[in-house]
């Protein structure tokens, strides 16, 4: 069965309907992108399916006992907040030192756990959400514009490092993104929301749906353009995504 | 008895207990900035004294309540077009107006609004000792319970969600716990002064502390010494005592910030 299944969802958030009637699903082991421009209700859908928001109507069914990890969308420490990254880890309900360890070896973030939070970089940051998301063991791994904030290196190096997760871990893997060119050639099954569900298929078909294009074509001509020319040339080949934009800039 | 006989130790008790009480829950107010609530709902405990004395029931049942109602007040008001800063501005000032009014229509009793603004904490007496020390005691048990939770919650609510937390509700415990220690301890510091008792140790403490239970440990040393120092001082000086505490915990915020420069230049 689904990890997730949502039939009807709608959300209204301070007097405005920002999701109307959405459907959607997600099966184990499965790599979800939902693109849509500002204001769709990306993170909506996403808080929705973790239980930060109530809906008017509809309904979210989890699979019993399922575990998700999240990472936020932009997640500001205080200053204020003395607070190691162990500590961190550590909330809300006590980790084992080996299973901290082995998480953040797996995020990549491996020599970070007496580092002050607040004293992070971007990347690191993100990284050790990671880990955080990963101590639960989850059979979803959610992810909310989870590389905002880093440049293109390291987005690309933090996608390449979810991708390794999802292959170790086998979990099934949700996230939101403006950047498709980066996000859209590693997904199974792309999802583009602008209030409800514009359209949904296979990151090619979406990219060439006229729907799709009427969210994000429009008056971008030069922007689309690079788009799309990225989108045919990257899935042959492997998901080194720099270069892409590499050789995309350089035809 | 006889210990307890003299002012000068059941003050020091009671700025103890409300130092200890003060501590952790400071260190909140701190990281979830929400100093100015800790000032409002002081300003309104106002209220609840003029309330309690009109009605006769115990000052500190009509500070806890007005306390515990405008705490609720804001919670629920937030986030519906006004800013928190807006509300609790609104909210402060008006109840503190509104409790200067209802005192002035209180006729043939005799208070000492200074007591109240300002607190008295040498006339302590046995029953507000034993009031700030139960409170102390809840304030502390309620946050050592909720710790994980309240600090899942603070740093960010999406998180606690994912966590199995309601944020609403660990903001509810800070509330009811800030009503409580707010309505201890007006008869020590007073209303106005409450605020300051709360955050200046907590963010004194913070240039030591690498973990936040550190930083509430320090918090409630620095308190405890502010409240033991300003004490003796406003005893050596001849000094209002209220104020005198909080000059020391000043002080000392000052000595830590300094020492922080020092020993940590990069912070």
């Amino acid at each position: 069965m689904s990890l997730v299944d949502i039939s009807g969802l709608t959300v209204r958030l301070g007097g405005q309907t920002v999701l109307q009637d959405v459907d959607f699903s997600i099966e184990p082991g499965e790599i979800v992108t939902v693109v849509g421009p500002n204001g769709s209700g990306k993170s909506t859908l996403l808080r929705a399916i973790i239980g930060a928001v109530q809906p008017v109507a509809g309904q979210v069914r989890r699979q019993r006992g399922l575990r998700i990890g999240y990472v936020p969308q932009r997640l500001h420490i205080d200053r204020t907040l003395p607070l190691t990254v162990r500590r961190f880890l550590a909330l809300p309900s006590g980790v084992a030192e080996a299973e901290m360890t082995a998480a953040l070896a797996e995020a990549g973030a491996g020599d970070l756990a007496s580092r002050q939070m607040a004293g992070l970089s971007g990347g690191q940051f993100q990284r050790v959400m990671l880990a955080r998301a990963l101590l639960s063991k989850p059979d979803l791994l959610i992810l909310d514009e989870a590389t905002q904030g880093l440049d293109q290196p390291g987005s690309a190096s933090f996608y390449r490092q979810i991708e390794r997760v999802r292959a170790h871990l086998g979990c099934a893997v949700l996230m939101v993104s403006h950047e498709l060119h980066v996000v859209m050639a590693a997904s199974d099954r792309v999802i583009c929301l602008n209030g409800h569900v514009c359209c949904q298929g296979a990151p090619e078909q979406v990219a060439s749906a006229p729907e799709y294009r009427a969210l994000f074509g429009t008056g971008t001509q030069g922007a689309l353009a690079l788009y799309r020319h990225e989108h045919s040339h990257s899935h042959d080949s492997s998901p080194g995504h720099d270069h892409d934009h590499g050789r995309g800039a350089a035809e | 008895m006889s210990l307890l006989d003299s002012f000068l130790v059941r003050a020091v008790l009671a700025g103890l207990g409300v130092a200890l009480a003060a501590a952790p829950l400071g260190c909140f107010v701190v990281w979830r900035r929400m100093a100015y609530f800790g000032d409002a709902t002081a300003h309104a405990s106002i209220l609840g004294v003029a309330l309690a004395l009109a009605m006769s029931i115990s000052v500190f049942a009509g500070a806890l309540a007005v306390a515990l109602a405008m705490a609720t007040t804001v919670s629920a008001l937030s986030g519906r077009g006004y800013a928190v800063d807006t509300l609790l501005g609104v909210l402060a000032h008006s109840s503190l107006a509104f409790g200067l009014v209802a005192v002035s229509f209180l006729q043939g009793v005799r208070i000492d609004l200074m007591a109240y603004l300002f607190g008295d904490i040498l006339a302590v007496d046995r029953t507000d000792l034993a009031l700030i020390w139960v409170g102390a005691i809840l304030v502390l048990a309620l946050i050592r319970w909720r710790w994980s939770a309240l600090l899942t919650a603070t740093l960010n609510p999406d998180l606690a969600y994912a966590g199995g937390i309601d944020p609403r509700r660990e903001q509810m415990v800070l509330t009811v716990a800030l009503a409580l220690v707010v309505a201890a301890a007006i008869k020590v510091v007073g209303a106005l002064l409450i605020a300051a008792l709360l955050l200046i140790p907590a963010a004194a403490a913070r240039p030591f502390a690498t973990t936040p239970e550190r930083m509430a440990m320090i918090a409630a040393l620095l308190g405890g010494v502010s409240a033991c120092a300003g004490l003796w001082l406003s005893y050596r000086f001849d000094t209002p005592t209220g104020p005198t505490i909080v000059c020391t915990a000043a002080g000392l915020f000052a000595l830590s910030n300094l020492a922080g420069l020092v020993a940590r230049p990069r912070a």
